[in-house]
C-alpha cells in the first residue's frame, strides 16, 4: 500500500498543477478578462474546485473506508462490546448522512452562487420557519442518541454479577500485575501501599495480617479467566496514571493511585475460540495502557488469555502463592504476620521444618526495627 | 436606544493625554507599544513564531510514527542527544515532542495567536474606538505572554526536556520527578510559564470586555455589533471565568511538586520508595484542568467562528443569515462549554451518574452548533460569492466545524466513548474540530485583515494556492486517523510494535505522515506571501473586500487613534449587503438611513428621525479634549 502515499502525492500534486496551469492560462490570456469579472482573480477556477474537491473527496472517503475496514478489530468478544459497536456504527451511519449532507450543500452552494458579474444577492436575513425546523431536528436526533447511550452505559456502569470471577490488576511503570484470591478461599486480600516490596516478591504491596492474603498468587505477564463467566475487574495504580485498555472486549478504565476503580465484562469468545475465526493461530487478546505514563507507556503488554474452566483452573494450580515465594526467599518474613495466624502462613512455607522459631521471633525484633527506620 | 445612557457617563475617562501627537520613539512605538494595532502585530508575529516551532515538531513525531526505524541521524544538528545512536527517537524526547505541540499549539498560538491578534486588532476599530480601554494593561498583556513563551522556550532546551506528560500534565506523573524526565525542571518551567500565561490572558480578557461595552461609539448598540466583536466578547467572558481555574489547578500542582502537600497525590511507591502522602486526588486535577480545558477549546474555537462569520456575509455579499440566532448560538455554547467538561473523563472511574448527566449536556451543543452550520450554509445560498483567501478559509472552517464536529457526539456518547477514549479517533476528531478549524479562522482573519493592517495586499493567487493545498492536506492527514482510533490505536504511543492488534495500518500511519509533511511545507507559501507583502505588496485600496464595517472607515494607513478626526457614528447593523434598491451591493455601518431612502424597509423610516439624537451622544473619544 505504498500506493497510498503515491496516490497522495498525486492528488496534492495534481491540485497544485491545475490550479498552477489555470493561474498561467488566466494570466496568459491577458488580465483583463478575469479580472474584470470578479473583484478576486481565479473566481472560477475556485468555484469549480470545490466542485472537484467534493468529487474527489467523496470517492477518497468511501474508497479508503473500504480498504481501511480489512484492519478494523474483529467483532467484539464481549456482550457489551457487540452492543456499542452496533450503536457505534448506527450512530455513524447517522453522522455519515449529516457529513456528506452539509459537506456538499456547503460546496455545491459555494459553486453554485459565485460570483456573476451583474448578478444581485438575494436579501434574506432571516427566517424563523426555517431556523425553527432545523434546531428541533437536531435536538430530536440528539434526544435519540443520548438515549440510547444513557441505555448501555448505566448497564455496562451497574454492579457486577455475584458470580463474577474477580481478578485485581495494577498498573506499574512500565507493566501489569494481576493477582488473584488464590485456590484455597477465591478471596482477595488487602493490601496496603506501604507494603510493596520490589525486591522482596511483594510487587502489589500484599497485607499478610489479612489471612485472605495467604493463597493470593500474582502474575506480570498474563491473565486467564474463564470463557463466558463475568469478570469484575478491581483496578489500581501504584505510581503514576495508567488506563486498563482490552481493545478486542472494549474495555477500558482509569488506573487511579489512591483510589481504586473497577470494570466488568463478560468474555464469550475464548482465545482458541478466536484464533479459529480469525484465522490466526498467534491470536491473543490483549491488555494495553491508554493514559500516558512514562517513557514505557507504549510497551505496556499483558495477555490475557480466555480459556474453559479446566484450563484456568489448571493454570492456577501451577501458579504459586506469593507468600510462599516470599517465605522460600526469606523465611525470617514469617515473623511480620501477626502472632495468630502464623501457624496457617506456615503452611505455604517451603520448607517448614527448616525453620527455627527462635531465629525467627528475634528476626522478627530486628526486622521490625528495620522497618520501622 | 439603550446604547444612550450606556456611553453617558463616560467623558470622566476621556482624558486629554494623547492630545498632543509628537512622535513617539522607536521603543514606545513598536516595542512597548500601547497602541491596540500594534501589539496585535506582536501577537500576530510570536504566534506565527510559535505555530511554525509546533508544527515542525508536529513533523518530527510524525517522522517517528510514519517511518519507525528509519534513520533519523540527519536531524542530530538540531536535536543533538535525543537522536540516539541507531539513529531513532528518543522515546523521552517523544513524549517532550507531543506535549509541547500541544501546549504550544492549544495556548501560544491558538488562544493568544488568534484571540490576542485579532480581538486586539478589531475591537477598537469595529466598535469606533480610539484605543483598548486601558493600553497600558494591553501592553502588559503581551509582554506577560512574552516572557511565558521566553520561559515555554527555554525548557525546550533543557537537559532533561520540556514537560512531557502530555498537555494535560496529569499528576502523579506529572508531579513526581521521579516519574519522567519530562516532570523534572521542564514542568517546572511549564507551570511558571502558564501561570504568567493565565495573567497575561485575564488582562487581555478584562481589557476586551471593557472596551466592547465602554467604548462603542455613537448609535453603536449591541445589536449593531459585527459577530467577530460578539465573538470576541463571548471569549473574553470565557477566559476570565475559566483561566482562573486552571491557575488555581497549577498553584495546587506547583504546591505538591515543591512544597510536600498532597493535593493530587495518595499512596505512591515510586523508585523503591512508598511517599508519604495520602488523601489527595489525581482526579482532582482532571476535574480543575478540564474545568478550563474544555471552555478553552470553544476560547480557541469561537474567534474564528466570529472571524468567519464576518468573511462570508461579506464575500457571500448577503446579510449574514440568522444574525441573532447566531448570537445566541454563541451564547449558548459559551453556556454549555462550562458544564461538559467531565465527558473528557468518562473512564476515570467517576460515578456513572455523572458521566451520564455529562453526557446528556454533551450533546446538547450539538443543537447550537448546528444552528451555527446551517446558517452559514444558508448565507452562501443565492449569493454572489467572491473567492477571496479568507472567504475560501472561511468555507473550509465551515466544512472542518462540521466535519470534525459530528465526531465528538460519538464521543460525548459515555458508552461509546469507552472504547474511543485516548485512541487517534480522538486525535482526529479535535484536530480537525479545533486544531485545523481555528487555524483556518487564523488565516481566514489575516488574509481578510491584511490590507488593514499593513496598507498592503496580499497576494491572492498564492493565497488560493495555500487553501487548496492546505484544506486538501488538513482531510489527507485526520480522515484516516479515525480508522486508526476506530481500530483501537492508543495515542500517545511512541511505536505500535509492542502489541498485535496495533501491526497494521503501518500504510496509513505513513500516508498520515506524508500528507503531514507536504501540508507543513505548503505553509510557507503563506509565510512567503505574508513577510514579501508587508513590504512589497501592492498598495491596499480604503475598502478591498467592499465590507461595511468600521475599520474600512480609517485610512489605508492607520494611525494612532485610528481616524482622522471624529470617530464615525454608526446608524445600521453590519450586514446590509446586496438590499433591495440600493445602488451598491454594500451599506457601510455609518450611513445613515436618511441617506438611503430608496432601500430601507418601513421600519427603518422610523430610524431616520434618530439619527440626530445619535450624532448629539457624547461618545468616548478619548482625544477629544475638553
Amino acid at each position: 500500500m505504498v500506493y497510498l502515499v503515491g496516490l497522495l502525492l498525486i492528488v496534492l500534486l495534481g491540485i497544485a498543477v491545475a490550479v498552477a496551469a489555470k493561474l498561467q492560462n488566466v494570466m496568459g490570456n491577458i488580465k483583463s478578462a478575469s479580472d474584470d469579472e470578479a473583484p478576486v482573480p481565479n473566481n472560477k477556477i475556485n468555484g469549480a474546485l470545490w466542485i472537484l474537491f467534493l468529487i474527489a473527496g467523496s470517492i477518497g472517503m468511501v474508497w479508503s473506508y473500504l480498504s481501511a475496514e480489512a484492519y478494523f478489530l474483529p467483532e467484539a468478544s464481549s456482550p457489551h462490546g457487540r452492543e456499542t459497536d452496533s450503536q457505534f456504527w448506527f450512530d455513524m451511519g447517522l453522522l455519515t448522512i449529516a457529513f456528506f449532507a452539509v459537506n456538499f450543500l456547503l460546496f455545491f452552494f459555494a459553486w453554485k452562487y459565485q460570483y456573476k458579474k451583474g448578478y444581485k444577492a438575494t436579501f434574506y436575513p432571516e427566517d424563523h420557519k426555517l431556523e425553527l425546523i432545523w434546531t428541533a431536528i437536531p435536538a430530536v436526533i440528539m434526544a435519540v442518541l443520548v438515549f440510547l447511550g444513557f441505555r448501555s452505559w448505566t448497564h455496562i456502569m451497574s454492579d457486577a454479577p455475584a458470580d463474577a470471577q474477580v481478578v485485581e490488576i495494577m498498573g506499574k511503570q512500565f507493566g501489569w500485575v494481576v493477582r488473584y484470591g488464590g485456590i484455597q478461599d477465591n478471596k482477595l486480600g488487602n493490601y496496603n501501599y506501604k507494603l510493596i516490596d520490589d525486591n522482596n516478591s511483594n510487587p502489589s504491596g500484599i497485607d499478610y495480617s489479612d489471612e485472605a492474603s495467604f493463597d493470593d498468587f500474582i502474575n506480570v505477564s498474563e491473565m486467564h479467566v474463564e470463557v463466558g463467566k463475568p469478570v469484575s475487574l478491581k483496578i489500581r495504580a501504584r505510581d503514576v496514571l495508567h488506563s486498563v485498555f482490552i481493545p478486542h472486549m472494549r474495555v477500558k478504565m482509569d488506573a487511579v493511585p489512591g483510589m481504586p476503580t473497577k470494570f466488568w465484562f463478560t468474555p464469550d469468545k475464548s482465545t482458541e475460540q478466536m484464533r479459529a475465526e480469525t484465522g490466526n493461530p498467534n491470536f491473543d487478546y490483549e491488555i494495553a495502557c491508554t493514559e500516558v505514563c512514562g517513557r514505557g507507556h507504549f510497551a505496556m503488554r499483558l495477555r490475557l488469555i480466555v480459556e474453559d474452566k479446566a484450563s484456568v483452573d489448571a493454570w492456577k494450580q501451577q501458579q504459586k502463592p506469593v507468600l510462599s515465594q516470599i517465605l522460600e526467599a526469606n523465611p525470617k518474613f514469617i515473623s511480620k504476620i501477626p502472632e495468630r495466624l502464623r501457624a496457617k502462613a506456615m503452611d505455604y512455607a517451603p520448607y517448614v521444618e527448616e525453620i527455627d522459631i527462635t531465629t525467627a521471633t528475634t528476626g522478627s525484633a530486628t526486622a521490625t526495627s528495620t522497618s520501622f527506620r | 436606544m439603550s446604547v444612550v445612557e450606556a456611553n453617558l457617563e463616560h467623558d470622566v475617562h476621556a482624558h486629554d493625554e494623547h492630545e498632543h501627537h509628537e512622535e513617539l520613539n522607536f521603543w514606545r512605538k513598536y516595542i512597548f507599544s500601547e497602541d491596540h494595532k500594534v501589539i496585535a502585530k506582536q501577537y500576530m508575529i510570536t504566534g506565527i513564531f510559535w505555530a511554525i516551532i509546533g508544527a515542525a515538531m508536529s513533523v518530527v513525531f510524525r517522522l517517528q510514527l510514519g517511518f519507525p526505524g528509519a534513520n533519523l541521524s540527519w536531524l542530530k544538528p538540531f536535536l543533538g542527544k535525543w537522536i540516539t545512536e541507531t539513529g531513532a527517537i528518543d522515546p523521552n524526547f517523544y513524549l517532550a515532542l507531543v506535549t509541547m505541540h500541544g501546549t504550544i499549539m492549544v495556548f501560544f498560538v491558538l488562544t493568544a495567536g488568534l484571540s490576542g491578534t485579532f480581538s486586539n486588532f478589531l475591537i477598537p476599530l469595529q466598535v469606533g474606538a480610539r484605543d483598548m480601554a486601558s493600553g497600558f494593561l494591553n501592553m502588559l498583556s503581551f509582554w506577560f505572554f512574552f516572557v511565558s513563551s521566553v520561559l515555554m522556550f527555554i525548557s525546550i532546551f533543557l537537559e532533561t526536556g520540556p514537560a512531557a506528560g502530555g498537555w494535560v500534565i496529569y499528576p502523579p506523573l506529572s508531579a513526581l520527578p521521579q516519574a519522567h524526565m519530562g516532570s523534572e525542571m521542564g514542568m517546572t518551567l511549564w507551570l511558571l510559564s502558564m501561570a504568567i500565561f493565565i495573567m497575561s490572558s485575564l488582562l487581555g480578557s478584562l481589557n476586551y470586555v471593557t472596551t466592547i461595552i465602554n467604548l462603542r461609539t455613537r448609535g453603536m448598540t449591541f445589536t449593531r455589533l459585527p459577530l467577530t466583536i460578539w465573538a470576541f466578547m463571548i471569549t473574553a467572558i470565557l477566559g476570565i471565568i475559566s483561566f482562573p481555574v486552571l491557575l488555581s489547578a497549577a498553584l495546587l500542582l506547583i504546591f505538591d511538586r515543591h512544597f510536600g502537600t498532597s493535593f493530587y497525590l495518595s499512596e505512591i511507591y515510586i523508585n523503591g520508595e512508598a511517599l508519604p502522602n495520602v488523601g489527595g486526588s489525581p482526579i482532582l486535577f482532571q476535574h480543575l484542568f478540564w474545568f478550563l480545558g474544555h471552555p478553552e477549546v470553544y476560547i480557541v474555537l469561537l474567534p474564528a467562528l466570529g472571524i468567519t462569520s464576518e468573511i462570508i456575509a461579506t464575500n457571500s455579499r448577503k446579510p449574514i443569515f440568522g444574525y441573532r440566532a447566531m448570537i445566541a448560538s454563541l451564547m449558548a455554547i459559551a453556556f454549555l462549554a462550562f458544564i461538559v467538561w467531565a465527558h473528557h473523563m468518562f473512564v476515570t472511574g467517576m460515578n456513572p451518574f455523572l458521566g451520564s448527566i455529562f453526557m446528556f449536556l454533551t450533546l446538547i451543543i450539538a443543537v447550537p452548533s448546528a444552528v451555527k452550520a446551517f446558517n452559514y450554509i444558508t448565507t452562501l445560498w443565492r449569493g454572489n460569492i467572491v473567492f477571496t483567501p479568507a472567504m475560501l478559509f472561511s468555507i473550509g472552517l465551515v466544512s472542518l466545524f462540521v466535519s470534525g464536529g459530528l465526531t465528538g457526539i460519538i464521543l460525548g456518547n459515555a458508552a461509546l466513548d469507552i472504547q474511543l477514549h485516548d485512541t487517534y479517533f480522538v486525535v482526529a476528531h479535535f484536530h480537525i474540530v479545533m486544531g485545523a478549524a481555528s487555524a483556518f479562522g487564523f488565516f481566514a482573519g489575516i488574509y481578510h485583515w491584511f490590507p488593514k493592517m499593513f496598507g498592503r495586499m496580499l497576494n491572492n493567487t498564492m493565497g488560493q494556492i495555500h487553501f487548496w493545498l492546505t484544506f486538501a492536506g488538513v482531510y489527507l492527514i485526520f480522515m484516516p486517523m479515525h480508522y486508526i482510533g476506530i481500530a483501537g490505536f492508543p495515542r500517545r504511543y511512541y511505536q505500535f510494535t509492542a502489541f498485535d492488534f496495533a501491526k497494521s495500518f503501518t500504510d496509513m500511519n505513513m500516508f498520515i505522515s506524508v500528507a503531514a509533511i507536504l501540508t507543513f511545507f505548503a505553509q510557507f507559501i503563506f509565510l512567503w506571501n505574508f513577510f514579501y507583502s508587508i513590504f512589497k505588496g501592492k498598495v491596499a485600496p480604503a475598502n478591498p473586500w467592499k465590507s461595511n464595517t468600521l475599520e474600512w472607515t480609517t485610512p489605508v494607513n492607520v494611525g494612532h487613534g485610528n481616524w482622522v478626526g471624529e470617530i464615525p457614528a454608526v446608524y445600521r447593523w453590519p450586514y446590509d449587503y446586496s438590499k433591495p434598491g440600493a445602488p451598491d451591493d454594500f451599506i457601510p455601518q455609518n450611513v445613515p438611513h436618511s441617506q438611503t431612502l430608496e432601500s430601507n424597509f418601513p421600519h427603518e423610516n422610523a430610524y431616520i428621525a434618530q439619527e440626530k439624537e445619535i450624532e448629539a451622544q457624547n461618545y468616548n473619544d478619548q482625544f477629544a479634549a475638553h
